[in-house]
């Protein structure tokens, strides 16, 4: 078998002596990936997120997509209920899932139809033959029996995983759908056995998860996998990915909404001040507020609100009493709460709002993944109503933008928006963890009447323009704040032209202000030149993938990512006048090109996509092969 | 909250210096004027005093208060109010708000903040009527109630404000009147001493676009006949005494009987008032006492303790501190599974 790399250039077989503790052959390859795919209820996500996890254990660069529907438990065995969980590992640095998956372990005919067509040509299919039968054929829309037409296009493998696992658990005191349902352990153990992949962890974790006859189930149904990989006729060799040269230090695997969660835990320590988060459940944002729920000890104080409402609500009333305040949500649950957030730009209060984007409009695809909220954000509040914007651009980066806006929002007492996506947040990779005593330390300082003069609740830092952030419980520094119309420094309620006009002038100048701090952008390739992509958030791993790709082939693209996307960075516009052309790929209808286009004249080319889908490489660099050869 | 008793404070150091703009006669000026001579009398200092607000015309409240304040948007005052409950537990928080914005647009925020019993005092200025908007009919309004929006009458069968916050689980409920300086002191006190949600319901007069709503039970004279005053431990006892009336309920259902001017209430088995039920069956049947079938309870209509919201989250708090340690940002990043390169 060959596996490629993320460019698709196959790489070279070396076949190697026999892993350490097994009888065959070892091939080696450079990088693979691999698609696990069944029922909702089959523990797809389970099986992935576990064998991620030994991958990154065995040192290996990783990425990973977790693709599943909206439904808890969509009926059994058909296209609706298919979850999906990719992983790309490799011995050298990759960016993404990977476009196409090097096998596919499909455990019915439904998954098996959703999915293997996205396999490389020639790839791994591996089916549990076990749960194809007339009934689950027909169920998942198959005429007939569709492994003869396969078999021609790919190396289908036929595995009873149904049939063997119950032979393993026999003699358990468990019923035959408990049983049933440790057949993804199987399967784990043969890939494990297959890819070379330690399995302690695993088994640590289910030790720590089950109890009984169900863990025991669960490891000895894992075991007997390995064993089968071991023993079978089925596979006549065993492959080695030898671990990435990636940087020294300590690494985890993370995922974008664990990043975030503990980013707000970090912004609590660094910061000295509590953490109080305000949420209302939705997808695929609910997982920051489980998350941070599970640190009280941090004296992290979560509300789960009646509404999105009341979660900015409360929040903006936590940042009032001085508390770094956060709420979380998704774009259906963001737009409920940009009237609150209107009235954090009039009161000029610190806090920050998670955005965890998703596929719309409307409640959409939950689950899916989209860049389309970029305007609603920017925009969707009636008014002047300036808000900064930052934009993570991999799971691990979640992490530092949630303590970014934090400093950034004391730093100037504004709401700031951290855009992420759903793509980011529920993807991994491996996360260099950082040396607390490398994150800035920012310890919060409320206005004591001490240090101030006479007390004007408006009155402005002349550096940042920020107000004082006085606190309830302050003596003397009492004073009413809201959302009418404010006199400059008093902050008393006016209905003044003038004072309208340069309150509104003033807030802008604050945040604009803000671009002041942002490091130059880094310019990866030539600094000016033909062709320049930029991109935002959490398509950075595909468009590096991409560009990397067209320079092995000796095109000359020089690429930026855009970190801060409100107020834009000084020296954008700069940047891009050195380049001939400009190619903008965004998941959405093009936002941020219709921003960029109206803001520097310059004729920004937008490659969109609405599907759901992160890009895939082949996408963009057929889009940059097309602007290369376009006359201007 | 931190009180002390050892506290002196005056009237004056809580009005705030800005001009008040309520109409002129409007019921909200003798509503400010009670609070702010109450406020001294509770012994909490001033700079631990929070008045949170929605919109409408009660909603300019925390501007006139030399307090903190937050005049926020239209509803969400409880929510607002939990927030800097909820993270400052020792802040005396108190929620001014209007049957429009309290019932209607923010009837969800009430509801849940109330169940929570979130330890603030609710005001809920009730006039039946939009007026901030100019005079649209409210959630309170009586149907037929001919406004702007309604020519032709209100179909709207209205909410009471009472029955609703029994409806929530309220831990204290109360209910006065505008212009009843000694009766309201007295609820403000109470509900300030309350631990949890003091859901009061303010009887307010809008001389502009719905005067004279709540006149028999504000006006001297028809008072003792048309409103009932709650007093726990007491017979449901009202009426002028050479013409007293009581309450006594047969089968669950109330009505009202003669009462001769010698004649015990108890022994003719008018009911006794008792703030502390368990269950809210009681304070549920007083609040369908309705004019003019009969007359207006006005005073604590239930006052039970439940554990606070804010309390029981601070616990949280402090327990997982207690048995985990205070948090270590290093270990969490390394919790788990993790490898070295
Ligand atoms: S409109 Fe009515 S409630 Fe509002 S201030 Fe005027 S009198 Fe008072």
């Amino acid at each position: 078998m060959t596996a490629k790399n993320p460019d698709g250039i196959p790489s070279s077989q070396n076949p190697v002596s026999q892993q350490p503790g097994n009888s065959k052959p070892a091939e080696q390859l450079e990088g693979i990936a691999i698609r696990f795919a069944g029922d909702s209820g089959d523990g797809m996500q389970l099986t992935g997120t576990r064998f991620s996890d030994e991958t990154a254990l065995a040192g290996n660069d990783l990425s990973t997509f977790p693709d599943f529907p909206a439904e808890i438990r969509a009926p059994a065995g058909t296209m609706a209920g298919v979850s999906g969980f990719q992983i790309h590992f490799s011995s050298i640095d990759i960016h993404t899932p990977a476009d196409q998956p090097d096998v596919l372990i499909a455990f019915n005919p439904a998954a098996l139809r959703a999915n293997v067509d996205d396999v490389r040509p020639m790839g791994m299919v591996i089916v549990n033959i076990d749960s194809f039968n007339q009934k689950s054929l027909t169920r998942a829309g198959y005429g007939d029996d569709p492994l003869p037409e396969l078999r021609e296009r790919f190396q289908v493998v036929e595995v009873p995983f149904t049939t063997l696992n119950r032979a393993a658990l026999q003699g358990l005191d468990l019923s035959q759908r408990e049983i049933d349902r440790c057949k993804n352990f199987f399967a784990l153990g043969v890939l494990c056995w297959l890819y070379g992949r330690p399995m302690d962890a695993t088994e640590r974790w289910l030790g720590g998860k089950f109890k009984g006859d169900v863990l025991e189930g669960n490891i000895r149904t894992l075991r007997a996998g390995h064993a089968f990989g071991e023993t079978t006729e089925i596979f006549p060799a065993s492959f080695v990915i030898p671990a990435a040269k990636i940087a020294p230090g300590t690494y985890r695997n993370i995922t974008g909404n664990q990043a975030l969660a503990w980013g707000i835990v970090a912004a609590g320590v660094q910061m000295e001040r509590n953490v109080f988060l305000g949420a209302y459940p939705i997808t695929p944002a609910s997982d920051v507020l489980h998350e941070v729920a599970r640190y009280r000890h941090f004296g992290v104080k979560t509300f789960q609100a009646e509404d999105e409402m009341a979660a900015v609500s409360s929040t903006i009333g936590a940042a009032f009493a001085g508390q770094l305040a956060v709420t979380v949500s998704s774009g259906p649950g963001f737009v409920l709460k940009q009237e609150a957030l209107g009235l954090a730009v009039m009161v000029e209060l610190p806090l920050v709002a998670i955005n965890v984007q998703r596929a719309g409009p409307s409640t959409g695809s939950p689950t899916k993944t989209e860049q389309g909220d970029l305007l609603a954000v920017l925009f969707g509040r009636h008014s002047e109503s300036p808000i900064p914007i930052i934009a993570p651009c991999t799971p691990g980066d979640c992490f530092h933008a949630a303590l970014e806006a934090f400093r950034m929002a004391v730093k100037y007492m504004t709401p700031v928006i951290v855009l992420s996506d759903g793509y980011l947040a529920n993807s991994s990779e491996p996360w260099l963890i950082p040396e607390v005593d490398s994150l800035a330390r920012n310890p919060v300082k409320h206005a004591h009447p001490a240090d101030i003069g006479e007390f004007q609740p408006y009155a402005r830092d002349p550096e940042t323009l920020a107000r004082p952030w006085a606190i309830p419980g302050t003596k003397g520094l009492e004073h009413r704040i809201g959302g009418l119309t404010k006199e400059d420094k008093t902050g008393n309620v006016i209905y003044d032209a003038d004072n309208h006009g340069k309150m509104n002038a003033l807030r802008k100048a604050k945040i604009e202000g803000i671009a002041k701090d942002y490091a130059p952008i880094e310019i990866d390739g030539p600094p000016e030149g033909e062709i320049l992509v930029i991109g935002w958030g959490g398509t950075l791993g595909a468009i590096t993938a991409a560009v990397e790709s067209v320079r092995e082939e000796g095109l000359s693209v020089s690429r930026i990512h855009l970190r801060h996307l409100n107020p834009f960075p000084s020296d954008l516009g700069d940047i891009l006048g050195r380049f001939e052309k400009v190619l903008l790929p965004e998941l959405s209808d093009g936002h941020l090109a219709l921003l960029l286009r109206a803001k520097y004249l310059v004729d920004v080319r937008s490659l969109t996509k609405t599907e759901g889908q992160p890009f895939k490489i082949a996408e963009l660099t057929e889009a940059i092969h097309e602007l290369h050869a376009s006359e201007n | 909250m931190a009180a002390d008793p050892a506290l002196k404070m005056t009237r004056k150091e809580f009005v705030s210096d800005q001009d008040v703009r309520w109409c002129p006669g409007c019921g909200d000026y003798s509503i400010l004027a009670n609070v702010q001579r109450v406020m001294p009398e509770l012994g909490v200092p001033r700079e631990n005093v929070v008045f949170v607000s929605g919109i409408g015309c009660s909603s300019r409240f925390p501007y006139y208060m030399n307090t903190y304040g937050f005049h926020t948007i239209h509803g969400r005052a409880p929510a607002f109010a939990t927030g800097i409950k909820a993270s400052r537990p020792e802040l005396s928080v108190w929620i001014v708000t209007g049957d429009g914005d309290g019932l209607s647009i923010g009837g969800n925020h009430l509801l849940h903040t109330i169940r929570r019993n979130i330890n603030t005092q609710i005001l809920l200025f009730n006039n039946q009527i939009y007026g901030l908007t100019k005079g649209q009919y409210s959630p309170t309004s009586k149907v037929g109630i001919k406004t702007k929006s309604t020519p032709q009458g209100s179909i709207d069968h209205p909410v009471d404000p009472i029955a609703f916050a029994i409806g929530c689980g309220a831990t204290f409920i109360a209910r006065t009147i505008d212009v009843d300086a000694k009766h309201m002191q007295n609820i403000l006190k109470r509900a300030h001493e309350h631990k949890g949600t003091a859901f009061v319901e303010i009887l307010q007069n809008c001389p502009v676009f719905n005067d004279g709503i709540w006149e028999d039970v504000q006006d001297r004279k028809s008072r003792a006949k048309a409103s009932l005053v709650l007093e726990h431990g007491q017979p449901l006892v009202y009426g002028p005494a050479e013409n007293r009336q009581g309450i006594v309920f047969k089968d669950g259902i109330p009505s009202v009987i003669d009462l001769a001017e010698d004649d015990d209430p108890i022994e003719r088995g008018v009911v006794v008032h008792d703030e502390h039920p368990e269950a809210s069956s009681y304070a549920g049947v007083l609040a369908t006492l309705q004019r003019p079938d009969f007359p207006l309870p006005v005073g604590v209509f239930r006052a039970v303790e439940k554990p606070t919201y804010e309390a029981m989250l601070q616990d949280q708090v402090d327990s997982a501190t207690a048995e985990r340690g205070v948090g270590d940002l290093s270990a969490l990043l390394h919790s788990g599974d993790t490898w070295r390169i």
